[in-house]
């Protein structure tokens, strides 16, 4: 695995279970289990009923996409060029999360927003791997 | 909300508005000498010295008591409230709360940013165990376009919003700029030269962004009674509101829709006993031709999706019959980063008739609405030479 340039995450308590999971390619997240909320980002309250007695679960990685940009002028340090796709998507079980829409081309005309994604990981670094989606 | 808010309509006033020196690439000043130039030019205005002052509020990437420190005041009331480049119109509102209990008199609120060339302003990024770096920059976040053509895409998707539509704002906002000697961008523009600018994150052209500039303003805010006293007409605060939904991009409840504007705004015209119709001039924060679109929407001047259309055929254009952003906006005129404080600027100068060749005849109520983060915060001030 090449150095990877891009930002990378610090874990802090409440989320180092997300980059556990991230780890072994798997999504996670939280589920109050006063509200039966699902919630994103990883959190030590639930942003709905404000309960403390959340668990994780493993979640279905498919969503659509909610709303997306083909970015032109790219970040600096981020190792994908442009053009590349940063996405909205929503989740089957709720919560809306950021990522890039990977395996189609960043193209305003073939992008649909509505579209049914799925989680792909890529590992960027021996620690973490990126929660990436692409066309399901 | 509140249902006796209409007691502080008009209860304070701004009795002087200023800018810093100069605007534009200033690298040779620091930020704080841009709210200090600011301040001074704004207490001249208001006929005020700087001992008369016992409250500042302002707002930065710094303690608000910062800024006291360098202009040499010892305020008893301080408020550094943050809530991105709206932060200024909040803090008039939090100004009235405080002078109506009674608890300060003469309050100063600066804004000083040296948003390009970057002198005296502490770090930016973001710190690698936060939210956002965890969560969004790792996905190549560059900076506040990719936010918003995240919600202008949206739009689109949801109510047919076209990039010809976003061109109409630059376009009128240019125009403005043109009766503006102290605008940065004067050149003439047409909606054609909007979508042949280059692509910064689809569907964003380079100009629907706002400009990148150092400057500064302040204004000064005091009791109704007071204000009588000062040598420029007073402008009587009406109504004020302000709100916060999230910060995180992907924590914006609709893509489609300013639910902060919503809220802010809903207030603002509660407070003030006006309707849509009594708004004279608007000064709508245009960091992205998008935004005051939304905001239109959202502050009930059109209905959801019709802010497109609203703003098509140059009617906020001089001449059109919805004059917005007079100055030239974040768009033409100058964007510091926090660019609300020259929405209250502007206001003030059309509502004492001082704007010569932009200036709309007869204006005597206004808007000013400002936007924070990522549609994250918004907060709404309608102003007006009397007291209804």
């Amino acid at each position: 695995m090449s150095e990877y340039s891009g930002p990378l995450p610090v874990p802090t308590p409440e989320t180092r279970p997300f980059w556990e999971a991230a780890r072994r390619h798997e999504l996670s997240l939280q589920r109050c289990r006063a509200c039966g909320a699902h919630v994103f980002y990883p959190r030590a309250a639930c942003p709905r009923c404000l309960g403390p007695d959340l668990e994780w679960r493993r979640v279905s990685g498919r969503g659509r996409l909610h709303t997306f940009t083909v970015v032109h002028r790219g970040a600096r340090s981020f190792p994908l060029p442009a053009p590349y796709v940063i996405a909205i998507v929503e989740l089957d079980e709720g919560p809306r999360m950021m990522t890039n829409l990977v395996g189609i081309a960043p193209d305003p005309a073939t992008i649909t927003i509505g579209m049914p994604v799925e989680v792909v990981f890529e590992d960027v670094s021996p620690e973490f791997a990126l929660p990436r989606f692409r066309p399901a | 909300m509140s249902r006796d808010v209409r007691r502080l309509r008009g209860r304070v006033a701004i009795m002087g508005a200023g800018e810093a020196d100069e605007h534009g690439k200033l690298p040779h000043k620091s930020a704080f000498q841009l709210h200090a130039e600011a301040a001074r030019n704004a207490l001249a205005d208001a006929g005020l010295a700087k001992d008369q002052v016992d409250a500042v509020f302002s707002a930065g990437l710094w303690m608000g008591s910062e800024t006291a420190e360098y202009l040499g005041i010892r305020p008893r009331y301080i408020d550094g409230t943050q809530i991105g480049g709206c932060s200024f119109i909040a803090h008039v509102e939090h100004a009235m709360a405080a002078i109506a209990a009674g608890l300060c008199e003469v309050a100063l609120i600066t804004h000083g940013e040296s948003g390009a060339s970057r002198i005296g302003m502490p770090g930016t990024r973001f710190a690698p165990d936060s939210w956002r770096l965890q969560f969004e920059q790792p996905f190549g976040l560059a900076g506040p376009p990719t936010g918003y053509a995240l919600a202008a895409a949206r739009h689109m998707h949801e109510f047919g919003t076209t990039s010809e539509q976003l061109a109409e704002v630059a376009v009128a906002t240019r125009r403005w700029a043109q009766l503006n000697p102290r605008a940065l961008m004067r050149d003439p523009l047409t909606i054609e030269d909007v979508l042949a600018s280059r692509l910064i994150s689809w569907p964003l052209h380079l100009l629907d962004c706002c400009l990148v500039t150092d400057a500064g303003g302040a204004v000064v805010v005091t009791s109704a009674e007071r204000a009588r006293d000062c040598p420029k007409r007073p402008v009587y605060v009406l109504g004020a509101g302000e709100a916060s939904t999230h910060v995180m991009v992907s924590q914006m409840p609709d893509f489609a829709r300013w639910e902060a504007a919503r809220m802010a705004g809903e207030r603002a015209f509660a407070m003030a006993g006006v309707t849509y119709a009594d708004v004279d001039v608007a000064q709508v924060y245009d960091a992205f031709t998008i935004v005051p679109i939304m905001a239109l929407e959202a502050l009930g001047f059109c209905k959801e999706g019709e802010g497109g259309a609203f703003v098509a055929g140059q009617r906020t254009a001089p001449g059109g019959d919805f004059p917005m952003n007079t100055n030239g906006g974040g768009l033409s005129y100058t964007h510091s980063g926090m660019y609300g404080m020259f929405t209250l600027v502007e206001a003030v100068r059309q509502l004492r008739g001082e704007c010569g060749p932009r200036q709309v005849a007869g204006a005597r109520i206004a808007l000013c609405h400002g936007l924070g983060g990522m549609f994250s915060a918004a907060a709404t001030l309608i102003a007006g030479t009397e007291v209804p």
